[in-house]
């Protein structure tokens, strides 16, 4: 139920984000969803790819650190309080959020988010537990056609 | 192999004999080639005669070891001055090989030496191999650059001595370097260490892990490195990791080396004459004393070098080594008068930061030191460049390592650094010495 997602260090200058979408690019990697977080001298890109392995190796080719990391996607109503619904759900479990982003595409009335936890599948079972769509690999990667 | 009354480890490589001499006949050998030395620089060589006679000095008034404080020093400057022949000894008919410095500020030194001098360098040599562990069967890499500078012929030729087999494949290159490694079944390399660092971590790049390659030794010199660099040489590589010491002005590689013991470098006495001097004072230093290392070549022919300052701060250790060699030891050269930086009045050795960054878990040695100045305030930087090990999707962990890195500089300068992680890579690469400072400070 976990999707792999890649982060990518980056040093905060000019040029460096460009540089490595070039890098995808190049080698046809379409990015499915991504997140910036930042501080004033560097940031990290965490991305969804379908095919993170190739992903993976070109940015390496290309000189840059790569970490593969295990996040959660959530399938949430596209209503108000939709999302305090999910936080409240794994609030209640005592699990803590380590960040979120979300994705552009999703079933109609619905959207989806990554979840990055320390440890997800006591998340994903408490969740299932509640009737959250907790979505898989093969489920996202279909709706992103 | 021969076994001596002193040779503790039972055997040793023939080589190696003049290690063991008792003491007495060292000795012996030092005050007849120090005689000869003096003899033949006050006879041939201008600035030496010069300098001698203001201090009314004569060869004569040498007759024991004590004597040599009576002559004057050699310094840095003095061999640029006399740029490119002016301390040469000898005719250049007699002269067989050039060397020369990379002289990154102004003219380069020149270096000569005779047919006598190759086979003296070429002996020292293979004695640095062989107490480095190596011998006879050995497949040695030699990674030194080759050229005027003296690190790539040195070693080649005293590999040869020794008997080894020797792979003459200078720097760079990384890729074919591995190669070579792999397929030849190299057992021991010779290189600069920040090179051999940059050399496996390509080769993890690329998928070879040394420490299943039969590499079993890296004779490591031509630029201070640290005690801790050893411990992740040594564990990144499963390989022992030796310091050896040289300088061209003496001779190049091979001055002396570190022996199974790694707790310190023989010096090759029977060829240099080591003495330690306060540097501000110059008063010669009782042994076990740290101060800056001062030289003479005992047996040079075509470049004599009387009592030269290399600048290197080191000291004399007291105690006999568990290897059984008699030549005495120096402790680790980690710094040098002229690598010293002073920020903000604090004196600081770029070894200070290495061994700082590398007390924080998990950190490849990939760093460098930036001096600025603003507003008349000395401002340090350093940069370190992130890994694969120690890089995390989470902020506050990259964050976390910045302060545990920066706190450990702190902890051991007391001063404000300010780290900044960037990018693998970034750093330039060193093929043969490491540039870990730029200082940009205007004055």
């Amino acid at each position: 139920m976990k999707i792999n997602q890649l982060s990518v260090f980056l040093e905060n200058k000019p040029g460096h984000l460009s540089e490595t979408c070039r890098t995808l690019a190049k080698a046809g990697i379409n990015i499915m969803t991504l997140s910036l977080a930042d501080t004033e001298q560097f940031g990290i890109m965490r991305l969804i790819i379908r095919d993170w392995p190739r992903a993976k190796a070109a940015l390496e080719e290309a000189g840059s650190v790569v970490r593969v990391t295990e996040v959660v996607a959530i399938e949430v109503e596209d209503r108000p309080g939709g999302l305090a619904d999910i936080l409240e759900a794994i609030e209640s479990g005592g699990f803590n959020i380590e960040y979120m982003y979300a994705f552009t595409f999703g079933r109609k009335d619905k959207a989806i988010l990554v979840f990055r936890f320390d440890d997800p599948d006591p998340v994903i079972k408490l969740l299932q537990d509640k009737g959250i769509n907790v979505i898989d690999s093969v489920d996202l990667y279909e709706q992103a056609q | 192999m021969v076994k001596l009354w002193n040779d503790k480890l039972g055997t040793f490589d023939p080589v190696s004999s003049p290690d063991y001499l008792p003491r007495a006949q060292l000795q012996a050998i030092q005050i007849q080639r120090l005689r000869a030395v003096v003899r033949r620089a006050h006879e041939n060589v201008e600035p030496y005669r010069r300098r001698m006679d203001e201090r009314s000095v004569t060869p004569e008034d040498i007759r024991d070891l004590g004597d040599i404080e009576k002559l004057p020093f050699t310094v840095k400057t003095d061999l640029r001055d006399a740029y490119p022949f002016g301390l040469f000894a000898g005719p250049i008919g007699e002269v067989v090989r050039l060397h020369a410095s990379s002289g990154t500020t102004g003219k380069p030194v020149v270096v000569a030496y005779t047919a006598e001098d190759i086979e003296v360098w070429s002996s020292v040599m293979a004695r640095t191999f062989a107490a480095c562990g190596c011998g006879r069967g050995d497949i040695i890499q030699n990674a030194y650059g080759y050229g005027l500078f003296t690190g790539g012929l040195g070693a080649h030729y005293g590999a040869e001595a020794l008997g080894a087999t020797v792979i003459p494949i200078s720097g760079g290159n990384t890729d074919r370097q591995i190669m070579v490694m792999k397929d030849f079944g190299v057992t021991a390399i010779s290189c600069t260490p920040s090179y051999f660092v940059h050399l496996v971590e390509r080769a993890s790049e690329i998928g070879v892990e040394l420490k299943d390659l039969p590499i079993k030794a890296g004779v490591f010199g031509a630029e201070p490195w640290s005690e801790a660099m050893r411990k992740h040489i040594e564990s990144a590589a499963g390989i022992k990791a030796y310091d050896i010491y040289g300088l061209s002005e003496i001779i190049g590689p091979g001055v002396a080396s570190e022996c199974s013991d790694q707790s310190g470098l023989h010096i090759f006495e029977d060829h240099f004459y080591p003495e330690i001097i306060d540097p501000e004072t110059t008063q010669t230093l009782p042994d076990g004393t740290e101060g800056e290392l001062v030289l003479t070549t005992l047996s040079k022919k075509a470049m004599p070098m009387i009592r030269y300052r290399t600048r290197d701060i080191t000291s004399i250790v007291t105690e006999p080594c568990p290897c059984g060699r008699t030549v005495r030891k120096v402790r680790r050269i980690g710094r040098r008068t002229d690598d010293m930086i002073i920020i903000r009045g604090v004196n600081v050795f770029p070894s200070q930061i290495e061994e700082a960054l590398l007390d924080v878990e998990g950190t490849l040695p990939h760093y460098q030191i930036i001096l600025t100045r603003d507003k008349g305030l000395d401002k340090i930087e350093v940069r370190v460049e992130v890994t694969a090990d120690v890089f995390s999707d989470e902020i506050r962990s990259m964050e976390d390592l910045r302060a545990r890195l920066s706190q450990s500089v702190e902890r051991t300068l007391n001063i404000r650094v300010d780290v900044r992680l960037v990018e693998p890579h970034t750093i330039e690469r060193s093929m043969g010495k490491a540039k870990r400072i730029i200082d940009e400070r205007v004055l």
